[in-house]
């Protein structure tokens, strides 16, 4: 076993163990924490993948902003002490069977279609040519992913303003 | 000469037509038209008959009335002295009466139509006795029947009127009916209706005649006792004579006229006219003497006690026609004929007498009512008794020579109970006709005192015929004194062939005999004296002590009642009794198939509502069914709409993955 | 080196543990994470594809950009409406809020 894989498995059981913990915790704060752990997590596995541009956007957005807003959103809408609630719903069983059976799917799929392939030993420098492949070849979906951006904060603005 | 026959009927028909249309225009002048037609054809009848007198005979056919196929009948006349008799009888008679009633019927509003009527009935009467085939008899025959309806009807606003008309043309109904298939019969056996083809055909076809038919009587049995059947309903014979004193209720000239003297003698002319017929057939023979003596007898027992004077008369009539029949009966069809004829002037002018009373009371007709009225109305009260003594066959009036002949003939064929019984009727005809007599002209009066006061003679127009018929009454019999040598029986007897003499001579002498007729006629009278005249409590003492007798009598013996009870009511009764049986089918059938129809309708809107209903809220229950089970899908829960996603993407994942 | 189905089989993991949570979960925010967490699987398998799979412009990358942009805007109105939610119900537990319910 090369270290690379060993790093590997390390990394995947520490986000699968808190994409655990976000799934089913019952505390809404640890859920948080916990998906901030698996963002960073998330983030080395990139790393491992020569997406070095990407691991960092990913600490950028999920972890700087999107978690930041989960939990302003907790701290708005929960009594953060409460977990006598339940944590999950009726439809447990089902869920998890359909959960259970896409992911013998997927399992399946990843296992038997793919041929055995190894890639390049490793990627150019991805950021630049990330950065020339979006205003070149990707400058549409940019822009309208600007808008769509735009329209998000505007939305959301008029969703939470006070009445 | 002779053929001026055809004259003889037409011209009262040419009357008929002109006053009949012309009537409302002609009113009181109708008689002029009516009487003078009548007139004329007794001058020409006479002349025809002073013409057959020397032995000229006709039979003309004038006309093809019915040529179909074989059967072939005319309009034609047959002149010989039995029909030359008899057309002179009805004209003369006929225009007499006629003359009456100018007199009689001044004033009545339906004056025209009265001798509209009566030249139909000259008309129809001349034709009857001038045939010379059976069907054109018949139409003459059909044709008095008819103006006898008319006749007694002619007031026919008055109820017994209308209804007696009735009653005298369905009881004739009867007799015609038996008449007519005795003319099929005759037709089936001889080929022909006329008379000159059928009776010389008689001697030739007896063995067809002679044959046994229904009930073991022979053919010609049969035709002739049919045939005498309508002679019973036209002549008024047991059983049918029921209409004819209820016939009174017309005027008294058409009682006159048509119930004495001319009608009701078609029954003895249409048997004297198949005299060869019926010599053929003994049985029938017997039948008809004894009818005609039954009735006879009976018809006198009922007018013993009538008290409406036309009444009696009637009852007279019927039992004279009696003695005609049993003349006929025995073979004496001349003397039946010459009674026919005596009777015809006695007779009418009994009515006419009576007609006159009833005029000069004021309407009355009841006996009981009159009295001592010969001082008041002498003509009437003198030819009234000429005729009643002739009617009681009193030596030397005309009714004495005619009875006794028959008597006499009744006694020599050897049938002594026709006798008896001719004779008891002479006993009750001379009692009952005195008693008439007494009781209305003798006596004390016991009118009305209001009526008292009009008591007058008749007009000249109305006593002159009286006495011209007296005369005849008093001296007719003189022609036929004798049946071998006068000059009545010379004349007619040939027509008979040798029928009469055949009969048989036995018995008792003509002298002996007439002397017992007047002896048992001068008895009745005597008797009717003492009980009307002399003591007048001896009538109502045996009317007490025979209680139950006299009521039978004056009931007249109940036949009426008993006709209407077995024949009109059971006929009602069977009428009603079919009308239920049609009204509750025929409304049974109708509300059956309406209550059919409407369960039906209902049946199929309870079908048609359960079905129809029944499936669209069927359909309607489905859709709800299902939209209720259906809509527990929209839980309204966001996490069940993802996990339907999640397991569809499963099972999509899953076929694509294995297909 | 790591075999690509590794990869993919991980990525498969997290996908399907944000499957459940977004399926189980009653509170709205933790759904909204599962959501993140579903993204993020996907991201990982476009990312690894760019990695292993010869491609001449990294689209497996820009790809996983788009999706992280996407992501960000979605549960930046996702949280917008949760707290409009709350502000109504008082509550975020979706399986309280039922109003469509039949």
């Amino acid at each position: 076993m090369t270290l690379k894989l060993g790093i590997f498995y390390f990394l995947a059981a520490f986000t699968v163990w808190a994409a655990a913990v976000v799934v089913l915790g019952k505390n809404i704060v640890r859920a948080a924490v916990a998906l901030i752990f698996g963002f960073c997590g998330m983030a080395a596995l990139y790393v491992l993948l020569d997406a070095e541009f990407l691991a960092a956007v990913q600490v950028l957005i999920y972890v700087g902003g999107i978690t930041i807003l989960l939990l302003f959103a907790i701290m708005l809408t929960s009594r953060i002490g409460a977990t006598t609630a339940r944590v999950v719903n009726d439809q447990v069983i089902l869920s998890a069977m359909a959960a259970v059976g896409l992911l013998v799917g997927l399992i399946y799929a990843s296992t038997s279609g793919i041929p055995a392939m190894s890639g390049p030993p490793r990627l150019p420098e991805t950021t630049p040519f990330l950065g020339r492949a979006l205003l070149t070849t990707y400058a549409l979906p940019f822009e309208a992913v600007s808008v769509l951006l735009l329209a998000a904060m505007v939305g959301a603005i008029i969703l939470a303003r006070k009445e | 000469m002779l053929k001026l026959i055809w004259l003889v009927p037409t011209l009262p028909l040419v009357g008929v037509v002109i006053n009949g249309i012309f009537g409302r225009w002609v009113r009181e002048r109708a008689h002029l038209l009516a009487v003078g037609t009548t007139g004329l054809s007794f001058l020409i009848a006479l002349g025809i008959f002073l013409q057959v007198l020397t032995g000229r005979t006709l039979n003309w056919d004038v006309y093809s009335w019915v040529p179909v196929g074989d059967f072939h009948a005319t309009v034609g006349f047959q002149v010989d002295p039995l029909s030359a008799v008899m057309m002179l009888v009805v004209t003369f008679v006929g225009f007499l009466i006629h003359v009456y009633s100018i007199g009689y019927m001044h004033g009545d509003p339906g004056y025209a139509r009265f001798f509209t009527y009566m030249n139909l009935f000259m008309g129809s009467m001349l034709i009857l006795v001038l045939a010379n085939n059976y069907l054109f008899m018949f139409l003459g025959w059909e044709g008095v029947g008819l103006c006898s309806y008319l006749l007694i009807g002619f007031w026919y606003q008055k109820q017994s009127a209308s209804d007696a008309g009735k009653k005298a043309f369905v009881v004739n109904r009867i007799g015609d009916a038996g008449f007519l298939l005795g003319v099929f019969l005759i037709w089936r056996t001889f080929g022909s209706l006329h008379y000159a083809e059928i009776f010389p055909q008689v001697a030739e076809l007896h063995e067809i005649l002679a044959q046994p038919s229904i009930f073991g009587l022979s053919l010609v049995t049969w035709m002739t006792l049919l045939l005498f059947t309508g002679a019973v309903g036209k002549s008024a014979q047991l059983p049918l004579y029921v209409w004819l004193p209820d016939a009174m209720e017309g005027p008294t000239p058409v009682s006159a006229l048509i119930h004495a003297a001319t009608m009701v003698t078609a029954g003895v002319y249409m048997v004297a006219r198949s005299s060869a017929l019926f010599d053929a057939a003994p049985v029938s023979m017997t039948v008809v003497a004894t009818v005609g003596a039954l009735t006879a007898v009976f018809a006198a027992t009922i007018a013993l006690v009538q008290n409406d004077i036309k009444r009696v008369v009637a009852y007279s009539t019927i039992s004279q026609l009696g003695y005609m029949f049993l003349g006929a009966g025995v073979g004496a069809y001349a003397s039946a004929i010459f009674h026919l004829a005596t009777h015809a002037f006695f007779k009418a002018l009994l009515f006419l007498g009576s007609g006159s009373v009833i005029h000069g009371l004021g309407g009355e007709q009841d006996i009981r009512k009159m009295g001592g009225l010969r001082k008041h109305m002498p003509i009437t009260a003198y030819t009234f008794l000429l005729a009643a003594l002739a009617n009681a066959g009193i030596f030397p009036l005309a009714g004495f020579w005619s009875k006794d002949q028959i008597l006499h003939a009744a006694i020599a064929s050897g049938h002594v109970w026709l006798w008896a019984l001719g004779a008891a009727g002479a006993f009750g005809t001379a009692f009952y006709m005195f008693r008439l007599y007494f009781v209305t002209f003798e006596g004390e009066s016991r009118v009305d005192p209001h009526v008292a006061h009009h008591i007058h003679e008749s007009p000249r127009v109305m006593a002159v015929p009286l006495m011209i018929l007296a005369i005849f009454a008093l001296g007719a019999g003189l022609f036929g004194t004798s049946p071998e040598h006068s000059p009545y029986y010379t004349f007619v007897n040939p027509v008979f062939r040798a029928a009469g003499e055949g009969a048989g001579h036995q018995g008792p002498s003509e002298f002996t005999m007439a002397l017992v007729s007047v002896a048992i006629a001068a008895a009745g009278i005597a008797l009717a004296y003492q009980m009307y005249l002399r003591r007048r409590e001896l009538a109502d003492r045996m009317a007490e002590r025979f209680r139950g007798g006299y009521t039978l009598l004056l009931n007249k013996y109940w036949v009426d009642e008993i006709y209407n009870a077995v024949f009109v009511d059971f006929g009602k009764w069977l009428c009603h009794r079919l009308w239920l049986v049609d009204a509750k089918g025929v409304d049974g059938a109708v509300n059956g198939t309406s209550w059919l129809t409407v369960l039906a309708s209902h049946l199929s809107a309870r079908f048609d509502f359960r079905g129809v209903d029944g499936l669209v809220n069927a359909i309607a229950d489905l859709i709800q069914g299902g939209s209720q089970a259906f809509k527990r899908l929209q839980t309204g829960v966001i996490q069940n709409y993802l996990l339907a996603m999640a397991m569809g993407i499963f099972v999509i994942v899953s076929l694509y993955f294995f297909f | 080196m790591i075999p690509l189905s590794h990869y993919l089989i991980l990525g498969g993991i997290i996908f399907s543990l944000g499957v459940f949570g977004a399926l189980t979960r009653r509170n709205a925010i933790a759904i909204l994470m599962s959501i993140e967490l579903m993204l993020n699987g996907v991201n990982l398998n476009f990312i690894a594809f760019a990695r292993y799979l010869p491609q001449t412009m990294l689209q497996g990358q820009v790809f996983a950009i788009f999706v992280i942009t996407v992501a960000a805007a979605e549960a930046v109105v996702g949280l917008a409406i949760v707290l409009g939610l709350y502000r109504n119900f008082k509550t975020v537990n979706v399986d309280e809020i039922n109003l469509m319910k039949w």
